[in-house]
């Protein structure tokens, strides 16, 4: 086969979609963040331990109740969404008074706690979750081969993202959600229930992270480290991207795991630092980040 | 009839829409009202008239439920309001234009006039609010904020016609704007008002308050210290000039 810039095409794809997969999850992740920032005004440090949750809980319902994948699809992220409203009534709404940076604590100690809880029962050696039939296998596309269930991972997250973006930016409700967003006091006094709305984002947040652990469990291995291994990146694609901005997660998540491959085909030893290289850099250049409204 | 609480008394209860009494409210340690009362009776315009920092958009604050603490009683159509959240005011039928207008920079135009959820029937249609604002029309996919400060102003009472909440509490609706926009709302209050609405009007614009409103309330130092209906108001100009100090 023909090389191109003496890197062979076996591996330049493969790295392209393996890319392509991270930033599937760095998408989803910060879409998650990006959300509950907009309305919380609050960094969710728990996201990774609560992706993390979907994953393992995925990986419960199918050990002890023999839940199928299709079906952790739909219920993981409301068990754990579920979880998520209630630490919100429970706990994070009676910080929204104080500073910023008690939600950011009270978020992170919560981390803590929860993968704690889970390294002690499960430890820390990885559980396995298998691929479903119906989507184990792959195709030789000619130029690489492309296993299915990594095709169906991006598929599924770029289709969830779509979908959050329309119901946020293009319907009734992601209009009051844009518009608390804003100016949370008038909206509640032209008779809406914004702490309601508050609770439900937060909820809504959470299970997306839970989705995003589903989608996971068979790729990564199920363990209580995989969310702190990955929310660093999210953390750095979501000020990349402009804090709170939905469109910008989305794009940036994506775009940021396409380069990280890249960057591991030209020059591996880099491939690690290659997103924080970025976000300096940008921060440099536009402090609200690339998609971010200057408050 | 210089005295609010004597003009209450002289009106019967049932003919009163919203009734303030004793109200007091703070900004975390700031007392910024002082036992404001007075009456709003059903399809009538009031003004609130007073220097800057008298108190008048707090007291509509206040009637809204968006001053932190409040004492006193607001009663609205028999029903106390105060204690109750911003939302459940609204959904009794009470409407907030803000004086900073709070058109929402994410939403477009039309988003911003679709927002406000329908709390009773009655209101106005969507088509109904665009004939009376045509200016609008043309602008519905532009972005909220991109409007001029006019066209902001009639947005933003545009879009609590719809709800069909009659009692309107405006703050300082003319305030920036040029004397052709004054007009055009001055038209649209009237309006208002032919067809059943009551408002109540925060007004530094005197000349404007004189052309639109029934009476006057004269708020200072967190008080409503007189009342003056309309037809008295060029009796009383000397009087009013001292409270206003124009």
């Amino acid at each position: 086969m023909v090389e191109l810039f003496g890197i062979p095409p076996q591996a330049l794809f493969g790295q392209l979609l393996l890319g392509l997969i991270n930033g599937s999850f760095y998408a989803l992740l910060s879409l998650g963040l990006a959300v509950i920032f907009g309305l919380l005004n609050i960094i969710n440090f728990a996201h990774g331990a609560q992706y993390m949750m979907g994953a393992f809980v995925a990986w419960m319902m199918l050990t002890y109740f023999g839940v199928n994948y299709w079906w952790a699809l739909l219920l993981v992220p409301l068990a754990v969404g579920a979880t998520g409203i209630v630490l919100e009534r429970l706990m994070i709404s009676r910080l929204y008074h104080l500073d910023h940076l008690y939600g950011l604590l009270l978020t992170f100690g919560l981390a803590l706690v929860i993968q704690g809880l889970f390294r002690n029962y499960y430890g820390v050696s990885g559980l396995p979750y298998s691929i479903p039939a119906e989507l184990s296998g792959g195709t030789n596309l000619g130029f690489m081969f492309l296993p299915t269930y990594r095709g169906w991972v991006v598929v599924a997250s770029l289709a969830v993202c779509l979908g959050t973006w329309f119901a946020i930016e293009r319907t009734q409700l992601g209009a009051y959600l844009r518009a608390a967003t804003e100016n949370p006091s008038l909206v509640g006094a032209f008779g809406i229930n914004v702490p309601r709305m508050i609770t439900l984002t937060y909820g809504f947040g959470v299970a997306l992270a839970a989705l995003a652990g589903v989608l996971a469990a068979p790729i990564y291995s199920v363990n209580p480290n995989m969310g702190a291994d990955l929310i660093i990146v999210v953390f750095a694609v979501v000020v990349i991207g402009g804090m709170g901005s939905i469109l910008g997660a989305i794009l940036t998540g994506f775009g940021l795991g396409i380069v990280e491959g890249l960057v591991k085909v030209f020059y591996p030893e880099a491939s690690a630092v290659a997103v924080f290289v970025i976000m300096a850099l940008v921060l440099l250049v536009k402090p609200a980040g690339l998609f971010g409204r200057v408050a | 009839m210089s005295d609010a609480a004597a003009t209450a008394a002289e009106t019967a209860p049932g003919d009163i829409q919203l009734s303030v009494r004793d109200l007091n409210g703070w900004y975390g340690e700031s007392h910024v009202l002082h036992g404001v009362s007075f009456d709003v009776r059903p399809g009538e315009v009031v003004t609130l008239l007073g220097r800057n920092g008298a108190g008048k958009t707090s007291t509509l604050r206040a009637i809204m439920g968006l001053l932190p603490r409040r004492e006193g009683s607001i009663s609205f159509e028999g029903r106390e309001l105060l204690g109750l959240p911003p939302r459940q005011i609204a959904r009794a039928g009470i409407a907030f234009c803000p004086e900073e207008r709070g058109i929402f920079s994410t939403l477009s135009v039309d988003e911003n006039l679709m927002l406000p959820p329908i709390v009773r029937p009655g209101g106005l249609g969507r088509e109904e609010v665009l004939d009376i604002f045509p200016n609008l029309k043309e602008r519905l996919s532009s972005q909220g904020t991109k409007l001029s400060g006019g066209e902001q102003q009639m947005l933003a009472i545009a879009r609590i016609l719809r709800t069909g909440a009659k009692f309107l509490l405006l703050d300082e609706p003319t305030e920036g704007l040029a004397p052709v926009i004054v007009q055009q709302i001055g038209r649209t209050l009237a309006m208002l008002k032919a067809r059943g609405f009551t408002i109540v009007l925060v007004e530094q614009n005197f000349r404007f308050a004189a052309s639109v409103a029934d009476r006057h309330y004269v708020v200072e130092q967190g008080r409503v210290i007189d009342m003056i209906p309309n037809a008295d108001l060029t009796a009383n100009t000397a009087k009013l000039h001292a409270y206003l100090g124009v």
